[in-house]
């Protein structure tokens, strides 16, 4: 029986599928380079040169950007220059600081045996199993009760009062993160061979170096993808970053999500369809690293 | 003090574990004790917590109300009552419709050609990285009365002669399924993959050398096997559609109110943190609940960290 075979039951459903999951997505592309400025029909493209008329009459302005008007509009926009920045720096400072923290109770949790085990792992799991809104709105409620109370026994004014911000955010991301990255190096450090340790102790190499030369090469390729994983929940996030950012700290999942409950207008779709490009572009430069990994003879 | 520590593992396990122990015990531990503890308390006038204990918050969620019409003192009230059950039957429809449509495809990929697989995997991940807000945001455009979907619908029954009125679809129950579905789809496909692929494909020949038509192997081999990624992926999309607000509020305007939309509200307009607290504590234990009864029946993989 040849393993490959599948029924054209299953070809029918696949391709169904697979025009399910890009629909959407083709469809938000194509409406960013909409000449129509409410985005509630598709008037048809931006023209380059000339000014144009269009079904109902009215006039379609040509635009030095030609058909990429909304992107020329989208790059002068400080608002979403401020929330890509905003995510950027919250996305790299909770992947750092969760991979090393996330990494070293990883090796906790595999290796020894200590008294608060059982409590660190099952803490591990509770991102897992309870809904994001409920640890949302519980990191909320400890922020602005620990806040509140601090700002009146310390009698703190004007900028030294303590609010949400980048920095509550921050910590809220790495709450999250923590747990995925323990969790990928751990099945990571469960496949791994002592017998190399073994072998450059008794060569005489000390912990730290049996760490540095032996171990942490070989569980860096869980390390990092832990890192990735957590990277992109962080650019993902909606909910903690919602019920976590203050003034300032807006991210551009939360000015999305802003703009859909007010006006939206083609420039939406210019930023969704940047955002799907970087995303394609990194998942690709990820498989070509993997692809690359695994050919590597070792 | 550091000879003792170079000498005891213990110590070094603690010292390891020690960050993410307590960064998790303050920012998940404490929050979910915390708001049990607001959940029994009252609203005061401006917004703010008094810390008491009353019921009342979870009474009132229950469908105790005092706010009757036919100048009774107390009467049954059950609008959140049917918050809690709407959610739960959405939660189980899209959790049945993802499967349906996640097992085909992840069947697809494993049974393609190895070198094959990872750019049908890759054509999963796409979209899965694609932000959430910007997904429900593009099914918002193929919905609405101008959308795609009319559109497209439009010029077939121009073609056929019918006569043809915008279908209304954003703002339904409907809407707010098709969203949830798609959302949530690549976090089933991904976890029924990894326990299809790991099928020693031995497995099929000594199942067709005993004589299985390909339908009993499907069903005595192939189903079997790969139900670890099943109950994965069921909790990967049960528990978040539980608790999403986002789909809801963008697909469902104010037609369909789910538990979510319920807690953002309490905390963000209405501003009662205690009756919201009340409301996630229980979507809280409904969540586990199902979890737990699910994951007893079926077993807890480790595909759950593949997605």
């Amino acid at each position: 029986m040849n393993p490959f075979r599948r029924s054209p039951f299953v070809i029918a459903a696949t391709v169904l599928v697979y025009i399910f999951l890009y629909a959407p997505i083709i469809g938000l592309i194509l409406y960013s380079f909409n000449a129509s400025r409410a985005n509630v029909t598709f008037e048809g493209f931006i023209p380059a040169f000339s000014d144009r008329v269009v079904m109902d009459g009215s006039l379609v302005k040509s635009s030095p950007c030609g058909p990429f008007h909304w992107y020329c509009e989208l790059s002068k926009n400080r608002d979403v220059a401020e929330a890509a920045g905003n995510t950027l720096t919250i996305a790299f400072t909770a992947t750092i600081i969760s991979t090393i923290i996330g990494t070293m109770a990883a090796l906790a949790l595999q290796r020894y045996n200590f008294k608060m085990k059982p409590f660190s792992q099952l803490s591990l799991y509770v991102p897992i199993v309870i809904p994001e809104i409920v640890m949302g709105i519980g990191i909320l409620t400890l922020f602005s009760q620990v806040f509140g109370w601090m700002n009146d026994t310390l009698h703190l004014v004007g900028s030294a009062r303590l609010s949400l911000g980048i920095m509550t955010v921050t910590a809220s991301h790495i709450a999250f993160m923590v747990p995925f990255v323990a969790l990928v190096v751990q099945a990571r450090l469960t496949g791994f061979d002592k017998s190399y340790e073994e072998a450059a102790m008794d060569l005489g190499a000390n912990e730290w170096t049996t760490f540095r030369r032996v171990t942490f090469p070989m569980i860096l390729p869980g390390v990092l993808s832990g890192a990735l994983l957590a990277f992109t929940l962080s650019l993902d996030d909606f909910v903690i970053t919602f019920f976590t950012n203050g003034p300032g700290s807006t991210t551009l999942p939360i000015y999305v999500y802003g703009l859909l409950r007010r006006i939206i207008t083609p420039q939406v779709n210019a930023l969704s369809t940047v955002w799907i490009m970087v995303v394609f572009l990194a998942v690709l430069a990820i498989q070509i690293l993997q692809n690359r990994e695994q050919k590597k003879p070792s | 003090m550091l000879k003792r520590l170079r000498e005891s593992k213990s110590a070094q396990g603690t010292l390891l574990a020690l960050p993410t122990t307590v960064w998790l015990f303050v920012l998940l531990i404490i929050p979910l004790i915390l708001t049990a503890v607001v959940s029994f308390g009252r609203r005061s006038p401006d917004g703010n917590v008094i810390y008491t204990f009353t019921l009342d918050n979870y009474i009132r969620l229950f469908g105790y109300s005092t706010n009757c019409a036919n100048g009774q003192a107390a009467c049954f009230d059950p609008l959140y009552v049917n918050i809690l059950l709407r959610s739960l039957s959405l939660a189980f429809n899209t959790t049945v419709l993802v499967i349906s449509l996640a097992y085909p495809l992840a069947y697809f990929i494993a049974r393609s050609h190895p070198k094959q697989r990872n750019t049908y995997l890759f054509m999963v991940l796409i979209p899965l990285w694609t932000n959430f807000v910007i997904r429900v945001y593009a099914w918002m455009m193929l919905l609405r009365k101008e959308g795609a979907i009319n559109i497209i619908i439009g010029w077939v029954m121009n073609l056929l002669h019918i006569p043809f009125t915008p279908l209304e679809m954003l703002y339904t129950p409907g809407a707010v399924l098709v969203g949830m579905v798609y959302e949530f789809l690549p976090f089933m496909i991904l976890p029924i993959y990894t326990s299809l692929e790991k099928i020693d494909p031995s497995l099929y020949e000594a199942a067709a050398d005993l004589g299985a038509n390909s339908i009993k192997t499907f069903l005595r081999v192939t189903l079997p096997l790969s139900m670890p990624g099943v109950v994965a992926g069921t909790i990967l999309v049960f528990i978040p559609v539980m608790g999403t607000f986002i789909v809801s509020d963008i697909l469902g305007g104010r037609q369909v109110i789910l538990v979510g939309n319920l807690i953002q509200r309490q905390f963000l307009d209405a501003r009662d943190p205690t009756f919201g607290s009340a409301a996630s504590l229980i979507l809280m234990v409904m969540t586990l609940i199902v979890t737990y009864f699910y994951t007893r029946k079926f077993g807890f993989g480790e595909e759950i960290v593949v997605a």
